[in-house]
């Protein structure tokens, strides 16, 4: 449902900076007003429920900081393990 | 760690008497110094470095090289050495605590000579440089212990005044290059500042010897469980030796964070308890991300840390230098010989300016990603950690470094743009020319990129089954690809027989690429058009006005 192409085309970085810079100068409080914005404005830029949906259930997801199945890869050396 | 060689200071003629002017001299023997020195040799330039020290750098610093820059080596004979002594890697893994989120592979593809990158200290890369100086006898002189001590202006010159354990001389020289590193001394005499962001955040470098079983990639943690810190680094070295590199935070005590048992106990937390270690270098630093507004002034011109500083996130330092080097060298090769307008030199200032731009962008946004300003920076940067694992895009949001490419000098005054009826794939006009597998007319295996650039332009032509008509331009090299060698007068011919250069270089029967000696796409073409080449070598070596001429 998500797209897994790469939906910056390559420019992640400048969105990213772009995405910083509207917090420039804001308050804590107004930080999270804008963002709050910005997701109904891009919500609406998207239109499509179901890919709300799954954005949602994704978000919602990666707040559980519980790992997924596969990762690491048990060939590698776990941090703060003796190597 | 070995010891450190010293080299001996032997007096110079200077030191009896007036001697000759010069055409080059170099200051500072770092690896952007000497790599200018060489390049500047293998075109026959006479050069006098200066140092004010006699040895190689103390501690490991720059450590990992790019494929970019070891191919620029190869054209001065040394990047077999660098990678022999040095440690091969193509991947990078990225961690968020103890979670592996991603691995990049940074040369999916097989058919280059050399890989993304080697990991070797800098005193080593000095070393080799040095030794590889000695080839040159007759146009390097190396002068120890030669501190450069008064700058003047002197007509269309410089004159250096030069102390040494023997007494001091005036060296006059046509054109000085700068290469005395971040603190550049030459910079400071003539009263010039960089200008950028400087950063608070302080992070500590440790090398240690130990023998570890990590693997010979870049590892690169976000709040790692063994560190309080942000975030951490290792690299493997040669010989045992890993470089870690751990966040401290703004308010860390340089003098406190480099006391030994305080920075072992922080490689313990990493590689166990159990495992032997011994501490080789360490260092605690912060950086700025900033640059000279202009890299020529006059007849001196800066290179290298000298000119721009970055964060070593990227490994953007010692790579960005060294196409310093790269490019300036051709340039001013082509101006003492009397072959280009000294107006030439100005598009250094040009096209590395823009390289520094484009390395101080990407290493002030990985500093960026790493220190979250306010709190809303840090929420979309936690954003992006949480998502990682799951999400392909916040994969590629996640900045643990965008490491060193080839510049791109695409769009700039030299280049002539494409008309559109050249290749519609392949490196456009700027690019650095990528590398192919090919063979000799005797069926030899070699490398597309040794028979790229170098002392001059390169006129690279794909062919089919008939020979191209060549056009008859005095001086321009001309390499002809096809996929069985054709015998062409006047070309050397070489062969492609899986096509990878064609595929490469987006090539069809004709497709002519015209070669900066640095190896950077000037023009290319749909046929080997003389008129056209011509002009765009005119635009490439900065005549862009004068009126083309082909040999009849």
């Amino acid at each position: 449902m998500l797209r897994r192409d790469d939906g910056f085309a390559g420019r992640g970085d400048d969105a990213f900076a772009l995405l910083i810079r509207a917090h420039d100068g804001l308050s804590e409080a107004e930080s999270a007003a804008l963002n709050a914005r910005l997701v109904l404005i891009l919500a609406h830029e998207v239109g499509d429920l179901a890919v709300l949906d799954a954005a949602v259930a994704l978000a919602r997801h990666s707040l559980n900081p519980e790992p997924s199945p596969g990762k690491p890869s048990p060939s590698e050396p776990s941090p703060g393990e003796t190597p | 760690m070995t010891p450190s060689p010293r080299y001996a200071f032997a007096a110079p003629p200077e030191l009896r008497g007036p001697g000759p002017r010069r055409p080059v001299a170099v200051i500072g023997s770092g690896p952007v110094g000497l790599t200018c020195a060489l390049d500047l040799a293998t075109r026959g330039i006479p050069v006098v470095v200066l140092d004010d020290d006699d040895t190689v750098a103390s501690g490991s610093r720059a450590i990992c090289w790019a494929k970019r820059t070891l191919e620029i080596w190869d054209r001065l004979g040394v990047a077999e050495a660098m990678v022999a002594q040095g440690v091969t890697w193509n991947v990078g893994r990225v961690f968020h605590r103890d979670r592996e989120l991603y691995r990049f592979d940074l040369l999916p593809e097989s058919g280059h000579r050399r890989p993304a990158f080697i990991n070797l200290p800098q005193y080593t890369v000095e070393r080799i440089l040095i030794e590889r100086a000695a080839d040159f006898p007759d146009l390097i002189d190396l002068r120890w212990r030669s501190e450069v001590t008064g700058l003047t202006p002197v007509g269309d010159g410089v004159r250096l005044a030069v102390a040494t354990p023997e007494g001091a001389y005036d060296l006059d020289v046509d054109w000085v290059i700068a290469a005395d590193g971040a603190r550049s001394p030459t910079r400071t005499r003539m009263g010039l500042a960089l200008h950028g962001q400087r950063f608070e955040e302080r992070f500590l470098i440790a090398d240690v010897r130990m023998r570890a079983a990590f693997p010979t990639e870049r590892l690169f943690w976000f709040e790692p469980t063994f560190h309080a810190g942000q975030s951490a680094l290792l690299h493997r070295q040669p010989d045992d030796v890993f470089r870690i590199d751990f966040q401290l935070g703004p308010d860390a005590d340089p003098d406190r964070e480099r006391e030994p048992e305080r920075v072992m106990a922080r490689v313990r937390a990493v590689v166990g308890a159990d495992t032997p270690v011994t501490l080789e270098w360490c260092s605690v630093y912060s950086f700025r991300c900033a640059r000279l507004d202009r890299f020529v002034h006059g007849r001196v011109v800066f290179v290298g840390d000298a000119a721009h500083v970055v964060s070593p996130f990227g490994a953007r330092g010692g790579n960005g230098g060294v196409q310093d080097a790269d490019n300036l060298c051709w340039k001013l090769a082509l101006v003492l010989k009397r072959e280009a307008n000294a107006a030439l030199i100005g598009t250094y200032d040009e096209e590395r300016g823009h390289g520094a731009d484009e390395n101080i962008l990407q290493s002030s946004r990985t500093t960026a990603f790493m220190t979250p300003k306010s709190p809303a920076e840090r929420l979309l940067r936690d954003g992006v950690l949480a998502l990682a694992g799951e999400a392909p895009f916040a994969r590629a949001l996640l900045n643990a470094g965008r490491l060193s490419r080839p510049c791109s000098l695409a769009g700039l005054s030299l280049q002539t743009p494409d008309d559109g009826g050249g290749p519609q794939d392949g490196p456009v006009p700027g690019t650095a020319c990528p590398d192919a597998p090919v063979s000799d007319a005797a069926g030899r295996p070699g490398w597309l990129l040794d028979r790229l650039g170098g002392t001059g332009f390169t006129l690279l032509v794909f062919a089919g089954a008939a020979p191209p008509v060549l056009p008859d331009l005095p001086g321009l090299g001309i390499v002809v690809v096809a996929a069985t060698p054709l015998a062409v007068a006047g070309a050397e011919s070489l062969a492609d027989p899986d096509g990878v250069a064609a595929r490469r270089y987006g090539a069809m029967p004709g497709t002519t690429y015209l070669i900066r000696p640095d190896a950077h796409v000037a023009a290319r073409f749909a046929a080997p058009d003389g008129a056209a080449i011509a002009a765009a070598l005119a635009r490439a070596t900065g005549r862009a006005g004068a009126p083309f001429r082909e040999a009849a």
